[in-house]
């Protein structure tokens, strides 16, 4: 995080990954990578709410409030979280202003 | 070096070897199959070093793909070495399908695949049913065709081991087992040659209906798994899911997801067969 200014992320674009729900995991498989990724909720939902833009945690969680019942402070709380686990496993991507 | 070829479903081998009683054996028990002109692969068993082709001969397995570290084997056990490196060049070199160790066998065009660890039975299982009204499609590999979804049959000599040797024997022809090798490091083997109409059929590709996971040594049993389990034991199961890629993925999630799975445990033969029965006409 560099001064004030939130960390930004941007997600893997939508063409790069093949998606296969098949019941609580999902699969993602990165074309980039040749990774096979078994994921649960809320990943998929933090990627299809991420679409191409530059967001930060705030405003993902925002995004996702808009589709499920969140409670605001702990959905910013647990998306920051799930970001910087997708940023290590390459799924979505620190973005430095 | 003497010289063998042999082909089975879509993969030719050739095997060559510093002794020939190893290669008069495969040519007994492979004496039905095809030999091609051009093979896939090429392995040979070599003597260790040149004075142990006469002393204590011992068998070391070379070919297009290797284990660097894998112990010989004493010659009476040639025959073991080359089926061992037959699996071995499938195991790392195949790329037209996606592998999975598991056995199959059909019925009507449709196919039962059974898998598990070692020990689990998926190999007898698929011997017996094969000497009741199926045809085996292997007893190792199961190849999955990326385009198609479909079965390409690979009925090598099914590799008996300790208690099954006996079981098969009650069952199958008398002509139709190679020499019974003591000692070696999965214990007694002994091989079966697939039946005729499993071998005069083994370009016949079948669409997959069953996936089934036996556990032998349990009270009879059927047990739901759920696709996320299915997917992770059958990467475990594959010996060329990463390298096939995007294709390996498609072709794997295509098929969790179309065939209907169940774990099995059953005590003996005749349980084993009542199960299958039963979900192949509950849900094939």
């Amino acid at each position: 995080m560099t001064g004030s200014q939130p960390l930004k992320y941007k997600a893997e674009p939508a063409d790069r990954l093949l998606v296969e729900p098949l019941d609580a995991i999902t699969l993602i498989y990165q074309r980039r990578s040749g990774i096979t990724h078994m994921v649960a909720e809320p990943v998929p939902e933090i990627l299809t709410a991420m679409g191409s833009d530059v967001l930060d945690a705030n405003a993902v969680a925002i995004r996702l409030a808009s589709q499920f019942e969140l409670n605001d402070a702990e959905a910013i709380h647990i998306v920051a979280a799930r970001l910087e686990e997708m940023a290590a496993l390459g799924l979505v991507e620190r973005v430095h202003a | 070096m003497h010289e063998f070829r042999v082909q089975v479903g879509p993969a030719a081998f050739r095997i060559g070897s510093a002794w020939k009683r190893p290669l008069d054996q495969l040519a007994e028990l492979y004496r039905d199959y095809p030999v091609p002109e051009v093979p896939d692969y090429s392995v040979r068993l070599k003597a260790v070093s040149f004075w142990r082709r006469f002393i204590r001969p011992s068998v070391a397995i070379n070919g297009d793909y290797m284990l660097p570290d894998a112990a010989p084997l004493p010659l009476v056990q040639g025959l073991l070495a080359a089926e061992m490196a037959m699996n071995l060049q499938m195991a790392l070199g195949w790329r037209r399908h996606l592998l999975l160790h598991a056995s199959a066998v059909e019925k009507n065009g449709r196919a039962v695949i059974m898998t598990g660890a070692s020990g689990s039975g998926k190999s007898t299982l698929a011997a017996m049913l094969g000497c009741r009204g199926w045809r085996l499609m292997g007893d190792e590999f199961v190849l999955l065709d990326p385009v198609t979804g479909e079965l390409a049959p690979f009925p090598r000599l099914i590799s008996l081991k300790n208690e099954a040797i006996g079981a098969m024997q009650a069952m199958a022809l008398d002509g139709r087992f190679g020499p019974l090798m003591t000692g070696t490091p999965k214990g007694n083997i002994r091989h079966l040659v697939p039946a005729r109409d499993a071998i005069r059929s083994m370009a016949e590709p079948a669409q997959p209906a069953l996936l089934l996971f036996p556990s032998f040594g349990f009270e009879p049993a059927v047990r739901e798994i759920s696709l996320s389990e299915v997917f992770m034991r059958l990467t475990q199961a594959s010996t060329n899911y990463v390298a096939l890629g995007e294709r390996g993925f498609t072709t794997l999630t295509r098929f969790i997801k179309t065939v209907p799975a169940r774990a099995i445990d059953y005590r003996d033969g005749q349980e084993a067969e009542a199960l299958v029965d039963r979900l192949w006409s509950e849900l094939a």
